[in-house]
């Protein structure tokens, strides 16, 4: 009863499920979306050329060789925190395998009994308590999984993110409870890249009206003048963005949940994750631990090119285990479920299971073409749509 | 016969006859915790006891890499100083602490769960989602 198999080894982020893409054989992980992303390490790279061109030379001489100096050490910052941001996984939440979509499955049907033909079947949630507050976890149709709590799966990338704040388009990736740190310490930092760009730039501007007059000065630096403006408009977007996710991470709470109004309102549970003590949550949000990775990326699986004799392959042996040997002769009792490697496959199961469910189908896949900015009012669209069926 | 198992012999040749996940424990928040209930597909296999004391260590094992003490604080401020390139050459605290509970796993599934007919999966390899376990055919009965 055995069957010859011929495979060949894949690195794993290659039949990984989900819209994203990788890079440098998997180490670099992204959304598919990146050309918002280009356009702001255009808009940083270009802004700072200018002013290294422009107003350093002048600066360095008339007033102190500290400044370029300073400039180039934060710029570094950002564009570290940056890519940080972007290249790394947020924190997404690896497909549950048939055999446990299959357990899960089995769970719900006992726990819901038996459902009246004709009648929907209750919507899949599971309570559990925390810090003597009930919440609510859902089961991801995607997934097939109860998402933790906090977590939330992001339609744009097609996966379930642990502590999902939002997608950001502008960084082109989530930003979830892996990179959250990176993405708030990006914002900060160039807060005070644009701060500083900007106030040397008047400060230039002024010197040297001193002396030449302001629009003399304006025609010798024309690159003051498209930094200026990047500047200003730059300025009230990120100081703004960067104050919110202060005000967030003093009470612990994702952007997520502050759309959807989770924890506000009269009759809403407290947040339960919130230590009500403001030093205390930022801590546990910018001091905590670093998460690793549970989506490996890297790792060596078998995939089979092609399957002789009677046994049906099931790709469900070959993703189970990394370092350990992978088994081609072993024969598993465990029924067969349609492999979700692919979304489409993912949305046509989720499509049917949705038919006997009342719950909502909740990952819409976005239609329009232009990635939807994150901006509170997208996102509460959003939101709200999803909420509607509720 | 008498026979020990080695856990490559083991899965060559046995059939799993079902498979059991333990669900995550989330009554203290969102820190890793797995339910130390034994479910009642092992109850024929395994001791109650010696089953919480191995969800128990994973739990303990799985608070000590999340603790938020001094230790990450310092290992945080370092990381961010140096724009977080001190982790190409340094291992994250939490990943050290993995390393140990892989290595606490294959120490209990060699000793307690692979002569019962039993394999504990690292829950690392499920997205720290589950602890699989898997129930392999009992061939003792068949012989």
């Amino acid at each position: 009863m055995s069957a010859v198999m011929i495979t060949r080894k894949v690195r794993k982020w290659e039949k990984l499920p989900g819209k994203n893409t990788f890079c440098c054989d998997g180490r670099v992980m992204m959304a598919r979306q990146k050309g918002v992303f280009y356009l702001t390490m255009f808009l940083i790279i270009g802004t700072c050329s200018l002013f290294f061109a422009f107003e350093c030379p002048y600066l360095a001489v008339h007033l102190s060789p500290a400044i370029p100096v300073f400039a180039a050490v934060l710029f570094l910052f950002v564009m570290a925190m940056l890519l940080r941001t972007s290249f790394s996984d947020p924190g997404v939440l690896p497909r549950a395998l048939p055999d446990e979509a299959t357990f899960i499955e089995m769970e719900i049907e006992a726990a819901n009994g038996n459902v009246p033909p004709g009648q929907r079947a209750p919507p899949r949630i599971r309570n559990v308590q925390i810090n003597s507050q009930i919440v609510k976890l859902k089961y991801c149709y995607t997934c097939k999984i109860f998402r933790p709590p906090r977590a939330s799966h992001c339609s744009i990338c097609d996966n379930c993110v642990d502590r999902f704040d939002h997608h950001c388009p502008w960084v082109g990736n989530c930003v979830g409870k892996r990179n959250y740190r990176y993405f708030y310490m990006f914002t900060l930092s160039l807060s005070l890249l644009t701060i500083y760009i900007f106030t040397f730039n008047i400060v230039h501007v002024a010197m040297r009206s001193v002396v030449s007059g302001f629009l003399n000065t304006l025609k010798d630096t024309p690159g003051t003048v498209v930094e200026l403006l990047v500047c200003f408009f730059t300025l009230w977007s990120v100081v703004g963005l960067t104050g919110f996710h202060t005000y967030l991470i003093s009470l612990n709470q994702t952007t997520n949940e502050d759309i959807k109004g989770s924890w506000s309102g009269k009759n809403r549970i407290q947040n339960p994750y919130s230590h009500k003590n403001i030093i205390k949550n930022c801590c546990e949000v910018l001091c905590g631990p670093t998460y690793p990775s549970v989506l490996d990326r890297r790792g060596l699986m078998q995939e089979d090119l092609a399957a002789l004799a009677a046994l049906p392959s099931t790709n469900s042996d070959t993703v189970s285990q990394t370092t350990r040997p992978v088994l081609c002769l072993q024969k598993t009792t465990a029924p067969l479920i349609p492999n979700e490697h692919t979304p489409d496959e993912a949305k046509s199961i989720a499509d049917s299971a949705a038919e006997k469910s009342s719950s909502p189908k909740e990952e819409q896949p976005p239609s329009a073409k232009l990635p939807p900015l994150a901006s509170p009012e997208t996102d509460a669209e959003a939101s709200i749509a999803k909420d509607k069926p509720h | 016969m008498a026979e020990t198992h080695s856990l490559q012999d083991m899965r060559q040749q046995a059939t799993v006859a079902s498979k059991v996940f333990i669900q995550r424990d989330y009554t203290q928040g969102t820190m890793c915790q797995f339910q130390t209930k034994l479910p009642a597909d092992l109850e024929a296999r395994i001791d109650k006891q010696q089953f919480e004391e191995t969800v128990r260590t994973l739990n303990n094992l799985y608070a000590e890499a999340e603790k938020i003490g001094s230790q990450s604080f310092i290992e945080g401020c370092l990381a961010c100083l140096t724009a977080y390139a001190v982790f190409l050459c340094m291992e994250t605290h939490y990943e050290k602490v993995l390393k140990k509970i892989a290595k606490f796993i294959q120490e209990q599934n060699d000793k307690i769960y692979a002569p019962r007919g039993l394999l504990l999966t690292d829950p690392i390899e499920r997205g720290l989602r589950v602890i699989e376990v898997t129930i392999f055919e009992d061939r003792s009965l068949t012989r």
